[in-house]
């Protein structure tokens, strides 16, 4: 058998160069940008499927996000632990297993502590595998980064993602409910003067027009983010 | 070491492998009393909201105990078992596999200022998968007070809207019996022509569009379970009240 070309990186988990500092302006960009300029959400067009599925509701969406939180960050590290250890030809799948296993200890904790969050939530936390970003991190950064950058790039992806949900899930239940995170918000006054929730606003076509509204909000503000054509 | 060798990604994955299924098996095993608690009181409140009390999980058992005097395990031919638990020892996922028979019925009592009702649980077949919920009979054994359902996997906006409370409330005054005391059970339909459910002596519900296969399985599983209760339904005094 002959060696592959052989490119000589030092199988060292952790290069001691000169220290960069944990929060170096490098680190923070991969917490930010994922918030506004590169928006898994409205500037990747990624995990659309789960935007529109569980935004009807606020709180659904922000225990969506703190567990794609959970699982991304997690499985970011994992991955970028074994980074120099996973064989290449079955990277996929070994990707696959990992977050497939941070989906299933969330799942679990959920029902255990948040029981009814989790009913409601329902088979959604299970389809978190195959919400692209989180895929698409672990493929695109976590195999070529260090643990503390991968980490904070799954945060930083997650919060994005888990950012416009809560805003699209805002407007939904606001609008479509009268109510934000279950409390009523909307007078009874207003009702009685004939004011009426938008049941529209609950089916998912409205949550992929409110996403379109806020993306076209945010590329109003963020000039650069418009396309040239 | 050569990371593209087979022996490598073999060994890789097997090692990935073993402690994936540890940690998961750890897991699921510690967390399982936990989880099998919110199981039991979700019970607990869904038997509860069947006859109108509505209550938060921590709350259940507390209300589950007083309102609820008694928990019968009956046979198919309507007596009772004594031996054996209605709410803790009839799984009925697995009863309902067994033969009429052997199975035992599980039926709970409730009491509520000073009327009786009667709850049954049913399990039956969605589209998907399994469906199940409580029926709440008023004292004359005929005419229902509530039901509540669940579902294991139907359609999210389809065949999960079982679950909603305004699909349920349809259910409230309909009958079970005809006027010839014939068990006739509740039909979800999509042709009664009564889309407010305001006749309530046509043991008819308006089916939910789009869940036709859904609806069709609470129409089954509410007759099969009740055809159970028949032999107690009857021995107790039978009222057709129309």
């Amino acid at each position: 058998m002959s060696q592959p070309k052989s490119n000589k990186k030092p199988a060292i988990f952790f290069v001691a160069k000169e220290r960069e500092p944990l929060f170096s302006k490098k680190n923070r960009a991969l917490l930010k940008d994922p918030l506004d300029d590169n928006n898994p959400i409205t500037v990747q067009v990624l995990g659309i499927c789960s935007a529109l599925a569980i935004t009807v509701q606020l709180k659904p969406a922000v225990v969506m996000t703190l567990s794609v939180i959970a699982v991304m960050a997690a499985s970011n590290v994992i991955v970028s632990i074994l980074r120099n250890a996973i064989p290449n030809r079955i990277r996929i799948i070994v990707q696959l297993v990992v977050v497939a296993s941070m989906v299933i200890l969330v799942d679990q904790v959920l029902r255990a502590y948040a029981y009814d969050v989790s009913k409601q939530l329902s088979i959604f936390i299970g389809l978190i595998i195959t919400n692209c970003i989180v895929m698409g991190r672990l493929e695109a950064f976590a195999l070529g980064n260090g643990v503390w950058k991968s980490f904070l790039d799954g945060v930083g992806n997650a919060a994005g993602y888990g950012f416009m949900l809560i805003a699209v899930a805002f407007f939904r239940e606001l609008l479509g409910s009268g109510k934000l995170y279950g409390y009523q918000v909307i007078p009874d006054a207003l009702y009685e003067m004939g004011y009426e929730n938008n049941g529209l606003m609950l089916l998912s076509p409205m949550a992929l027009i409110t996403l379109g509204l806020i993306i076209w909000a945010q590329r109003a503000r963020n000039r650069k983010l418009i396309e040239k054509n | 070491m050569n990371r593209d060798s087979n022996g490598y990604t073999f060994g890789f994955a097997a090692a990935m492998v073993l402690v994936v299924a540890s940690v998961l098996a750890f897991t699921a095993s510690s967390l399982k009393d936990l989880q099998a608690e919110n199981v039991r009181k979700e019970k607990m409140q869904n038997i509860l909201s069947t006859i109108g009390i509505e209550t938060d999980r921590e709350g259940a058992e507390k209300l589950f105990n007083t309102y609820i005097v008694e928990q019968l395990a009956l046979r198919n031919d309507g007596s009772v078992d004594e031996a054996v638990d209605a709410f803790s020892d009839i799984k009925l996922a697995l009863e309902i596999k067994k033969d009429a028979n052997d199975q035992r019925f599980p039926l709970y009592v409730a009491n509520v200022d000073a009327a009786t009702y009667y709850i049954i649980p049913l399990r039956g077949a969605g589209l998907w998968n399994a469906i199940w919920g409580y029926i709440a009979l008023n004292e004359d054994k005929n005419s229902i007070k509530g039901v509540v359902f669940d579902h294991q996997g139907e359609t999210a906006g389809l065949g999960a809207e079982i679950t909603q409370q305004w699909f349920m409330n349809r259910f409230i005054d309909e009958k079970i019996f005809n006027t010839s005391g014939e068990l006739v059970g509740i039909s979800v339909s999509k042709t009664n022509n009564d889309p407010n459910d305001t006749d309530k002596d046509d043991h008819e519900v308006d089916a939910i569009s789009g869940a036709t296969i859904t609806g069709d399985g609470v129409s089954d599983m509410i007759i099969e379970r009740l055809q159970h209760y028949l032999p107690y339904l009857k021995a107790n005094h039978l009222a057709y009240n129309n």
